[in-house]
């Protein structure tokens, strides 16, 4: 039985992992259509004032392969893509690859410091505020909840540069180095995460604490910790595990405004101005990225998922 | 006793408990306890005020929200004390002197229309094909599952922005300074999770036992998604739609912040926070003012939605 | 014979919204050791909310126990600590519950459930308290208990699932059983099973049980006693044979009607007790049953009857009835054919129909939920 579930488990994983390769074809093809979509070249406007010539354009498209028809252009970029290999930029003077792997690090670092900040935020908050439903703890962790999923992460990160960094002078503006640098962007990153976390663990609490199962643990004899502990607190935390992926979605396109806000030198913010740029390769190996981090995301919850489920048959 | 105007007869039946005199419709129920949640109701109000604002913004603003007067740049509003000298603009004005109680009761306008009018695309695309694929499953269904799970792979903003720029400078992007585009990047990107939730509601209603009697009896196939499934998956619809009119409001005023959203000079929060960004350290108000107004009509919205949630179903989770 | 358990004068109310609810309205009764008595009602009647408060389960708020006692062995356990209460708690008193499919924690596996309450009350080690608790699965006749003790709750099925939550009460050789509806979530054929089981179990524990039923019919062969109860209250007391033999309360008697019987015959036709039960929030101020009563007099809604030796009866049997009281007007009416009459109720009815649509809107609506 027990070996059959493993192996069950695992043929699921691979079929799953395995559909990875589908689906980016599909992103890529939607993205690479999109941005190709625009008119122009994207050599043509970059400076108003002085036009490149035509014939400057016309050399600069031959040279990245621009002026091929669509098709055989996104042909060229799969059979490259496999190998990891993205060609230039079409705007700064290196390798895609080259650039994304410097600011890589830097967005994974504030995405998992954001994550987890605001698991440590929010799971605590949501637990009190279930147990102590509608004390001052629940309404504080409701308003903080509110706030934090309801008003936009960039509005927050001016107001707190307003008071932290342009008022009280305790932080720095923007840039990216040392630990007082990173203070405000993970903080405020993890703020939306963390408020849908709060809001979903408390309320996953109140359904789970009002379960006839938990009357019956508490017929027993045992303590409130016990039955709050080992009955409510592992169902509760089963619709919690499945919000990560959509949690890491969040922290992705989180970072689009916050590494622009704080001038954090991230993907986040290369994307983004690689969009407003129409730096074709850039914008591909980014969306591949970020869909492939999605997915594999999504994959691990639907595994841990089982794992916290017995009921789920992972696989089915 | 509750029903202070009963009939006597009424109220014999009801002594005699052949009639129960507490219960309610469903809806008369949600009614009732949305009326008594203040904070719903406080965003009704604020909803309300924007609405105002939005429809007649040209006659209640005192100044034209475009128009430039660069003596009278970065005037401070009149709550900065002993820095309020120009009594012209209430709320001051930015760095090329617009007045920013203006363009603000301006940018209410475009919020709203961002809010509603996609949300309502999105509804109409979403319930058609959810319902179908709900109720007919084979190879529309399966189409559906397919092409959400291509769709989930990338972040809905992601989407959006890849869009928004790249069709930025067709005829579509130049459209009432990109207002159409935004209302159909944000619709493309939405309907599939709204259709998502209606296939997976008529997926388990028609398991239901009175789905089953209504097909027993011969009642046609279109009168039972539109008489009996479709009443019964509208609770979470319309919920989901109280909390899709401040995402795309909040997609729009971040597209603006970023710069690929509507067009300068038409005024929007976003528009306004990302110009005023740049003076930041020297003038706040022409950045924090615009956060405000967000801020309160995203809480407004959200605090509807919050009520509208537990008013028609208690059990549902956020 | 000492009593295990004497309740008195129980008042167990929830504050709602919409006011406060008269759930368990001043219920007494008493349960020697080893004995087992039956509660019948409908729905709604307080019953549940009489076992729950027993063992001081009532979720407060928004419920509360406001007066009254329990004793159990010589101690009240409305004046208990909360650590005493939970040392009585699956240890003294074990409960069933209503629905085995939601009373289990679906996380946990069956032996996780059934050893804490052994490793808790009698501090067996992990290892002894998982022989223990297959003893028990055999004891509740679970096929291959040993393999199938790691399953969880979903790999059983809904009478299996009740036999564990039967081996769960038994564990800690309780001395008393509360069984909530325990056989109503079940297929007819399973709840024969499961309420014999439950039964022999019982005997062979030596261990009192009280089972709270809206059916008669399963009361029938289980317990010793019946205790009636309507509108929060108990109506009446009897010895079981004496209750089904010569019942004294015209609710009895409309419950009696209303069950299908073999030995009759098939002319006679089963008749609903019409109307609904009260409403606990503003309760009939005379008899609770007076307003859906056939038998009913002007006294019935003025006076509120009290629970009363009967005449004619066997002396432990009491009713809350002015007209079967003595020198009532149905000391001598023969139930199985006297009907009541049914004028009154008609009368009412008419009126009813006659209501304008906006009240029978809201009948309607109601139906559509």
């Amino acid at each position: 039985m027990e070996a059959h579930a493993k192996k069950q488990m695992l043929k699921y994983t691979i079929r799953r992992l395995l559909l990875i390769i589908p689906t980016m074809f599909f992103v890529s093809l939607i993205t690479f259509g999109l941005s190709h979509a625009a008119p122009g070249s994207p050599f043509e406007g970059k400076n108003e004032n002085k036009p490149i010539p035509q014939a400057s354009i016309d050399r600069l498209n031959r040279l990245y392969g621009i002026d091929k028809p669509i098709q055989e252009q996104f042909v060229l970029f799969l059979g490259n893509a496999i190998r990891f290999d993205f060609g230039p930029s079409l705007v700064r003077d290196r390798n895609v690859t080259e650039i994304i792997g410097q600011g890589f690090p830097v967005s994974a670092q504030l995405g998992v410091q954001a994550l987890l900040l605001s698991l440590a935020i929010a799971l605590p908050l949501g637990v009190v505020s279930a147990l102590k439903q509608n004390s001052m703890v629940d309404y504080g962790s409701l308003f903080f909840a509110t706030v934090g999923y309801t008003v936009p992460s960039f509005v927050i990160g001016i107001v707190f540069i307003y008071i932290f960094a342009v008022n009280l002078r305790l932080l720095p503006i923007v840039g990216w180095g040392d630990l007082r640098h990173m203070i405000m962007p993970t903080f405020i990153l993890a703020l939306g995460p963390a408020a849908v976390l709060t809001r979903i663990t408390r309320a996953s609490m109140l359904e789970a604490i009002r379960q006839d199962y938990v009357r019956t643990a508490r017929s027993k004899g045992l303590r409130e910790q016990v039955v709050v502990v080992s009955h409510v607190m592992k169902n509760a935390m089963i619709p919690v595990a499945t919000i990560v992926g959509p949690v890491t979605a969040g922290l992705i396109t989180g970072s689009f405004i916050i590494e622009q806000l704080f001038s954090v030198p991230g993907i986040g913010r290369l994307y983004v101005t690689s969009i407003l740029q129409r730096d074709y390769p850039v914008i591909m190996a980014t969306t591949l990225l970020y869909a492939f981090f999605i997915m594999v995301a999504n994959i691990s919850v639907d595994l841990v998922y089982g794992v916290l489920d017995p009921r789920i048959k992972v696989g089915k | 006793m509750a029903t202070i105007t009963a009939a006597p007869s009424q109220q014999r039946a009801i002594d005699a408990n052949l009639l129960s005199r507490k219960q309610r419709s469903l809806w008369q129920d949600a009614w009732w306890r949305l009326r008594r949640n203040k904070a719903a109701m406080g965003g009704l109000v604020v909803i309300a005020l924007a609405s105002f604002c939005a429809l007649t913004a040209q006659w209640i603003s005192p100044y034209d929200p475009t128009a430039i007067n660069t003596p009278l740049a970065n005037a401070d509003p009149f709550f900065a004390g002993t820095k309020y000298v120009d009594s012209h603009y209430i709320l001051g004005s930015d760095q090329l002197g617009r007045d920013i109680l203006t363009r603000l009761i301006y940018s209410a306008r475009i919020s709203m229309v961002v809010g509603l009018v996609p949300t309502a695309m999105v509804f109409v695309i979403g319930i058609a094909l959810g319902l179908s694929a709900g109720y007919f499953g084979g190879w529309l269904d399966n189409a559906l599952m397919r092409f959400t799970d291509v769709i989930y792979a990338f972040p809905d903003l992601l989407f959006v922005i890849i869009i928004m720029a790249t069709l930025r400078n067709t005829a579509l992007g130049e459209i009432a300074g990109g207002l159409v585009l935004i209302f159909v990047a944000l619709a493309i990107v939405s309907w599939v999770g709204l259709a998502r939730l209606v296939r997976g509601q008529v997926l388990s209603l028609k398991e239901k036992e009175f789905i089953e009697a209504a097909r027993a009896t011969g009642v046609p196939t279109k009168r039972i998604m539109i008489r009996h499934l479709f009443p019964n998956a509208l609770a979470p619809v319309i919920v989901s739609a109280a909390f899709a009119i401040p995402g795309a409001m909040l997609a729009e005023s971040t597209l603006s912040f970023i710069g690929i959203g509507i067009r300068p000079p038409t005024p929007t929060w976003g528009v306004m926070i990302n110009e005023g960004f740049v003076v930041f350290s020297q003038s706040p108000w022409p950045v924090l003012l615009p956060a405000v107004c967000i801020s309160i009509v995203m809480l407004a919205f959200t605090f509807v939605g919050d009520g509208l949630r537990d008013a028609l179903d208690p059990r549902m989770k956020l | 014979m000492p009593e295990l358990l004497e309740v008195k004068d129980l008042k167990t109310q929830f504050f709602t919204r919409d006011g406060v609810v008269h759930a368990v309205d001043g219920v007494s009764f008493e349960l020697a050791a080893g004995e087992t008595l039956g509660i019948v009602g409908e729905s709604g009647c307080g019953k549940s909310v009489t076992a729950l408060s027993l063992m001081r389960l009532i979720p407060m708020p928004p419920g509360k126990i406001v007066d009254g006692s329990i004793m159990f062995d010589g101690q009240d356990i409305l004046k208990m600590d909360e650590d005493d209460v939970r040392a009585i708690r699956g240890n003294n008193i074990a409960m069933i519950f209503q629905d085995p499919m939601t009373s289990l924690n679906p996380v946990l596996t069956i032996s996780r459930q059934i050893s804490e309450a052994l490793e808790l009350h009698l501090k067996m080690d992990k290892a002894e308290a998982r022989k223990r608790t297959i003893e028990l699965l055999e004891l509740v006749n679970i096929p291959s208990a040993k393999k199938r003790a790691d399953d969880y709750p979903h790999q059983f099925s809904g009478g299996m699932r009740q036999r564990v939550m039967i081996a769960m009460a038994l564990s800690c050789n309780p001395k008393l059983i509360l069984a909530d509806e325990p056989t109503t979530a079940l297929d007819v054929t399973i709840q024969a099973q499961i309420l014999d089981l439950l039964k022999n179990l019982a005997r062979e524990f030596r261990t009192a049980f009280i089972l709270i039923t809206h059916d008669l019919g399963v009361v029938a062969g289980m317990t010793q006693r019946i205790h009636v109860m309507y509108g929060g209250q108990i109506v009446e007391k009897a010895d079981t044979g004496e209750l089904f033999a010569n019942p004294k309360m015209p609710y009895t008697w409309g419950l009696l009607r209303s069950i299908p019987r073999l030995d009759e015959s098939r002319k006679a036709k089963l008749l609903p007790i019409e109307g609904l039960p009260p409403d606990l929030i503003a309760p009939p101020p005379g008899c609770r049953f007076e307003p859906r009563c056939q038998y009913r007099r002007e006294i019935c809604s003025q006076q509120v009857p009290e629970l009363k030796h009967i005449p004619n009866s066997k002396p432990d049997h009491e009713a809350r009835c002015f007209g079967t009281q003595e020198g009532g007007w149905l000391v001598n009416t023969d139930w199985r054919h006297d009907t009541g009459s049914a004028k009154e109720l008609e009368a009412i009815k008419a009126e009813v129909a006659d209501l304008p649509p906006e009240v029978k809107r809201i009948e309607a609506a109601e139906e559509d939920k």
